[in-house]
């Protein structure tokens, strides 16, 4: 085989990039000891050990539960709420309708950290303070412009023809909705669950700050496993590689839509 | 059995689409809407349509106001220029859907899938895509769909606009007779003069949101009521001339006054314009009648069988059909013939006086 420059090039390219999360794997195969006493590019000993501790113990798997759990509320709240205003602001001309669809996109120009304190003190009065749905209804505050914005852009792509030739056809809107229009837009739905997920997925300020037992997401509690015996090491890695997975798991579904889903469907 | 507009109007944002119109469609009839883009056909059908509401007027089939009627309730098909199919479906299904919603049996559906499909050649494609379809067959998929409803109203929005020749061709020959036999009324609107004599019936003719004749095509076609309806319905444009005539003589625009010869002598004094179809612009002096004016040339184009001379008569651009191949050079000066019997004749106000003699309008 021939080795080119520019498949040296992708080569290092790679090497660099999957570096970190090779290491990470590495970690999380090895014992404590071995980690932080010796240099070696594989395990020596090989232990899955740290990920039966993970597996078996509540508090490290109730994390994983939680997180998925919100995670996936949130992205089925985000598609629900989502749907019917993108294919407003798709077909309908309204007064302020550009202004108001500029204006949920400025929402995800505030850092989350702002709406924290609002969030912390109005879902503590209410009694929503740690549980999921909490945080899944904290997490739209983001998730819902960006659905909206996504799914407008795949849904002025479907001729509005269309539209009409089901409803002379004698469609009513909603059997119309959910037996042809949804079809045409499935990859920008797919596109927008994969959206939603990730950002849910990897935020922590927020889904900390309003849980604190019985909601736990699992970032935080791979935030708090510094205990008296020091840091667990081969724990933490296994818990990081546990996180990586659902991601890589819903991007390798969705793979082909992301390019078109980050221009916002307007490809 | 009668498809009625009253009154019907429609402003969007300010501007009028539609000026109040009346027009009343029987069933069982083919009707052209005929019209230069921009001149309201698609507005007009999608207010027949129900698709946009209008804004006065009363819309009613068989005397029930279907105003408030919504669309779905209608038995309405419509065909656009676009081929609109529902690209997640197959072929089959989409033909289908209309009868799926009705909720007829699968067995009854089957029947009338089959023999639409047949009609319009599909039957080789009922399991593919529509978007794996060539443009041809995906219009005779939306046609197909169109076909199967047994709608009472057929609209067909420039249907053959995108397709190739050929196609044209052959589904104009079709579509008349397949719908036309169901007993629907039927509303075809095209920017092509040739297509609304080649497939007959009533012709509309609209220019500017307004309907400026409805009548039989050959009527409209030989008795343009008024110079509007005789622009839109002629293809190449129709050249104007405009004469006074005063005693026996014949003032012509830009001309040396002559004598009024021909159908010419029997016109009162006053003034006029003539109106001549480009075939009957000749290059050679056809009669002794004949009124000889000087032009320019500017283009040529020659089709084969024929060849379309553009000219100059001082700023009016004007243009001759003629067999065969003539070309003139460009820039030179020539002199074209009018038959006085084959002019339109039209007075100041734009009403006509005179259609040319019926039996030498071939």
């Amino acid at each position: 085989m021939k080795v080119t420059k520019s498949g040296m090039v992708m080569f290092l390219y790679i090497l660099f990039l999957m570096l970190p999360i090779y290491w990470l794997l590495n970690m999380s195969l090895k014992t404590n000891n071995e980690i932080l006493n010796s240099f070696s590019l594989w395990p020596q000993n090989l232990t899955f050990e740290n990920y039966m501790t993970i597996f078996t113990d509540k508090s490290w798997y109730s994390g994983y539960i939680n997180s998925i759990t919100y995670v996936l509320m949130n992205t089925v709240i985000s598609i629900c709420v989502a749907l019917p205003a993108a294919y407003a602001f798709s077909r309908y001309r309204f007064m302020g309708d550009k202004h108001l669809f500029f204006w949920l996109l400025t929402n995800r120009m505030a850092p989350p950290a702002v709406f924290a304190l609002p969030f912390f003190q109005l879902y503590s009065s209410v009694g929503l303070f740690d549980t999921h749905i909490a945080v899944a209804l904290a997490h739209c505050l983001f998730n819902v412009p960006l659905a909206v914005w996504i799914l407008e852009g795949f849904m002025s792509g479907v001729p509005k023809e269309i539209d009409e030739t089901a409803y002379l056809d004698g469609y009513s809107f909603t059997r119309f909705f959910t037996r042809i229009f949804m079809p045409l837009i499935a990859s920008g739905i797919g596109v927008v669950a994969f959206f939603c997920f990730m950002f849910s997925w990897v935020e922590l300020l927020l889904a900390r700050t309003l849980t604190s037992v019985v909601a736990k997401p699992i970032a935080a509690t791979m935030t708090r496993t510094v205990s008296a015996a020091g840091m667990d090491w081969g724990v933490l890695a296994a818990a990081g590689i546990l996180t990586i997975v659902p991601g890589a798991l819903v991007i390798y579904f969705v793979r082909n839509y992301i390019a078109k889903g980050f221009a916002l469907g307007r490809v | 059995m009668s498809f009625k507009l009253e009154q019907v109007s429609s402003v969007v944002g300010g501007n009028t689409h539609i000026y109040p119109l009346d027009l009343t469609l029987t069933a069982g009839s083919l009707n052209v809407l005929l019209g230069p883009t921009q001149a309201g056909k698609t507005s007009l059908m999608r207010l027949m349509a129900g698709l946009d509401k209008p804004t006065t007027g009363d819309i009613s089939w068989n005397g029930d106001r279907m105003n408030d009627v919504p669309v779905q309730k209608r038995n309405i098909a419509m065909v656009y220029q676009q081929f609109i199919n529902y690209p997640a479906m197959t072929v089959y299904e989409n033909i289908a859907s209309p009868l799926r919603i009705r909720g007829l049996s699968n067995k009854a559906i089957d029947k009338k899938v089959m023999e639409a499909s047949e009609l319009m050649k599909l039957t080789p494609m009922l399991q593919r895509k529509p978007l794996e379809l060539s443009g041809g067959q995906q219009q005779r998929c939306a046609l197909a769909r169109a076909l199967v409803k047994d709608a009472d109203l057929v609209l067909l929005d420039e249907p053959l606009a995108n397709l190739d020749y050929k196609l044209r061709e052959e589904l104009r020959e079709e579509m008349p007779k397949i719908f036309t036999e169901s007993g629907a009324v039927f509303v075809y609107a095209t920017t092509e003069p040739t297509e609304a004599l080649l497939l007959g019936g009533n012709t509309v003719a609209m220019s500017e949101g307004r309907i400026a004749q409805f009548g039989k095509t050959l009527d409209v076609y030989r008795n343009p009521k008024d110079m509007t309806t005789a622009r839109v319905f002629s293809e190449p444009p129709m050249n104007f001339l405009k004469i006074t005539k005063q005693g026996g003589e014949l003032h012509v625009q830009g001309e040396q006054t002559r004598t009024a010869t021909g159908a010419f002598t029997t016109l009162d004094n006053g003034q006029y314009t003539v109106g001549i179809r480009p075939n009957h612009l000749m290059l050679h002096r056809p009669s002794d009648d004949a009124l000889a004016i000087e032009v320019t040339v500017s283009v040529v184009e020659i089709t084969g069988s024929e060849s379309f001379v553009h000219l100059l008569h001082g700023d009016q651009r004007w243009v001759s059909l003629a067999h065969g191949i003539h070309h003139p050079e460009s820039g030179s000066t020539l002199t074209v013939y009018v038959d006085p019997s084959n002019a339109y004749i039209f007075d100041e106000n734009e009403q006509m006086v005179r259609a040319p003699e019926l039996a030498k309008v071939a």
